[in-house]
């Protein structure tokens, strides 16, 4: 049929793997993480030494809306898929580990003793099972849904928030409206102290800064600009987004453990809609689509709720207007899609290349 | 036969977009697929692609039954394209924009990109070599860091072919890459389409307008009118064939003169 067809030419190579890869130094990361705990535990003896204990409480709200913000910004900003239930996740993973921590706590003390280890082994395995469980209703909801194209991800996490939120007020096993305390009188232990926050703080950045700085992240970013391009270049659209929403999902189960074991109980009010606008506001306000965006972004709303306490149900009309201003000043938020760590780098190169001169705009 | 249409049948509510169309591609050809607006060149792309489900027919790919197959099945099993309406990933680098192809061969699962193992870094390493490569190829070589959506028209035209390559496919369909190229940038393109089919040993299949690149680079080409292939052959043949003249210029109605 061909008239002019050369001989069938063999499948294109596929590139090989190159030589295999040095075996990683395990001992160097594992001396930078114990530098990183002295370093936290050390930031967390000064802090509790200079502030009072009010302002010890904002810098733990800081620090968990930061875990908030940065786990959204997964799924908002990098993969440009809109989910406006977090708090419904948060939810989860505070009274998942709220009850797994009162339940595992006997068994591990026999363990471990009664110390500050068994104490930090119940704490930090509470909030990991926190995070499973909301990880995985994040794709009992996210598989559904995210197989389609389009908006229905809003609508699903919506109601899903609002559903999790009504079974907690009726659920009579957890404390219903009147909200889970755990079973001794003094109310559920006060694990979170700064340093377990900072400590969740960094890996939380450390596993989504990763993520999002891989194969992994740039096919993220691919279904955000494009997924019907996406699609034609191989991607796995729909997995890769259930992937980014589990983890996302994940991420507020932590920031909801250490919520729980902040004070001595949780309500089902804490985890309202309005919960899951103040973390849309957080990563629109520090830049859609960047972590360290989305960092800065979680620290000014909880400094900036605490200053407009006194507002009280005002609160929400000046955010209404914070927004509004915010889209028509900088629409893009204070980094855009851009990255502190790159900026950074990037005013130093320049700094040191025009002789320290500083760099202009 | 690397890619063969099998009577495929597409309709869009009253619209018969494309009907019974049979094409054949034998491997290592260069296939042009013409014809007037309208008759159904991209929507034969879209239904290839997993685009579009056939409603009639048989899309046959290196003997598989491909029809209805998702995009990213069909993208995966060796079929790249370019779009029409070019989508490049505006926002990310050139580079950026064909490493995401890579996909398929980032053999890195989720705890090793969490951990940053040693294997991630040598797979981004292959993947940005990869890449940088058929950036040369393409003369995008000094545009690796810009943003995709700064560059001009035609240099956005190459890095969607660029992007396809990346994933070694066997089959390349182009749809209108020389679109908004000046005559200098058409040459060009010539050169390239030849060059992926000689040294990359991939088959090319492209929609064109642009008759001079067509003529010049296709050896066999197939002319669509309104949802049927009105006649297949060489460039010669095709240039004077009496149908295609119809299609083009309109058909001289008996007693109009």
């Amino acid at each position: 049929m061909s008239d002019a067809g050369p001989s069938p030419p063999p499948p294109p190579p596929v590139p090989p793997l190159g030589p295999p890869p040095a075996a990683p130094r395990w001992w160097l990361r594992g001396l930078v993480a114990l530098a990183i705990v002295a370093v936290l535990q050390l930031a967390r003896l000064g802090l509790e030494a200079a502030l009072i204990e009010y302002a010890q409480r904002i810098v733990l709200i800081a620090g968990i809306n930061v875990i908030l913000a940065v786990s959204l910004n997964l799924i908002n900003g990098t993969t440009g898929q809109f989910s406006i239930g977090h708090a419904g996740f948060m939810a989860i993973g505070a009274y998942g580990s709220a009850y797994l921590g009162v339940q595992l706590a006997p068994p591990l003390a026999a363990l471990f003793g009664s110390g500050a280890l068994a104490e930090g082994v119940t704490f930090n395995l509470a909030l990991l099972l926190g995070a499973v469980l909301a990880g995985l209703c994040g794709l009992c909801v996210g598989l559904p849904s995210l197989r389609l194209r389009g908006d229905y991800l809003a609508i699903v996490t919506l109601g899903f928030g609002e559903i999790i939120r009504i079974v907690f007020n009726n659920w009579q096993f957890l404390g219903a409206a009147t909200g889970y305390f755990g079973d001794s009188p003094a109310g559920l232990p006060t694990y979170t102290n700064l340093f377990w926050v900072f400590l969740w703080v960094v890996i939380v950045i450390t596993v989504i800064w990763n993520v999002t700085f891989s194969q992994t992240g740039r096919s993220l970013t691919a279904i955000r600009e494009d997924e019907i391009a996406a699609e034609a270049m191989a991607t796995p659209t729909t997995r890769l987004k259930v992937l980014a929403f589990s983890l996302s999902a994940a991420g507020a189960g932590i920031a909801g453990g250490l919520f729980a074991h902040m004070q001595s109980g949780i309500r089902p009010e804490d985890f309202k809609f309005d919960k899951s606008i103040d973390m849309i506001v957080m990563i629109i306000v520090g830049g859609l689509g960047s972590v360290s965006g989305a960092a800065i972004g979680g620290v000014f709303v909880a400094v900036s709720l605490e200053l407009m306490r006194d507002l009280h149900q005002y609160r929400l009309v000046l955010y209404a207007l914070l927004l509004i201003l915010i889209m028509l000043v900088r629409p893009e938020g204070m980094l855009g899609t851009r990255e502190l760590p790159f900026l950074l780098r990037g005013l130093v190169q320049r700094a040191g290349v025009g002789g320290g001169k500083g760099v202009e705009r | 036969m690397l890619l063969e249409l099998d009577h495929v049948d597409k309709i869009f509510g009253g619209l018969h977009a494309v009907k019974a169309v049979s094409v054949r591609v034998e491997p290592g050809e260069i296939f042009g697929l013409i014809g007037p607006n309208g008759a159904g060149k991209t929507t034969i792309f879209n239904v290839v692609t997993g685009v579009y489900r056939p409603d009639g027919g048989r899309v046959l790919f290196d003997g598989k039954d491909i029809s209805g197959w998702k995009p990213a099945q069909v993208a995966a099993a060796g079929i790249g394209r370019t779009f029409q309406n070019i989508r490049l990933f505006r926002s990310m680098t050139v580079e950026q924009n064909v490493m995401v192809s890579g996909h398929r061969l980032h053999g890195v699962g989720l705890l090793g990109t969490i951990l940053r193992s040693a294997r991630l870094s040598a797979c981004e390493r292959q993947l940005r070599n990869r890449a940088h490569e058929l950036l040369e190829a393409l003369g995008l070589r000094d545009q690796a860091n810009d943003m995709a959506g700064s560059l001009p028209y035609g240099s956005q035209r190459r890095l969607e072919i660029a992007r396809a390559l990346m994933l070694s496919p066997q089959l390349l369909l182009l749809d209108e890459p020389a679109a908004g190229m000046n005559s200098q940038e058409a040459r060009e393109l010539e050169a390239q389409i030849r060059w992926l089919r000689d040294e990359l040993k991939v088959t090319v299949v492209l929609v064109e307008h642009n008759m001079s690149v067509v003529m010049s680079v296709c050896e066999r080409i197939a002319v669509m009118d309104h949802g049927e292939t009105i006649a297949d052959g060489p460039p010669s043949a095709i240039k004077t064939h009496p149908k295609v003249i119809a299609a083009y210029l309109g058909q001289e109605e008996p007693g109009d003169r």
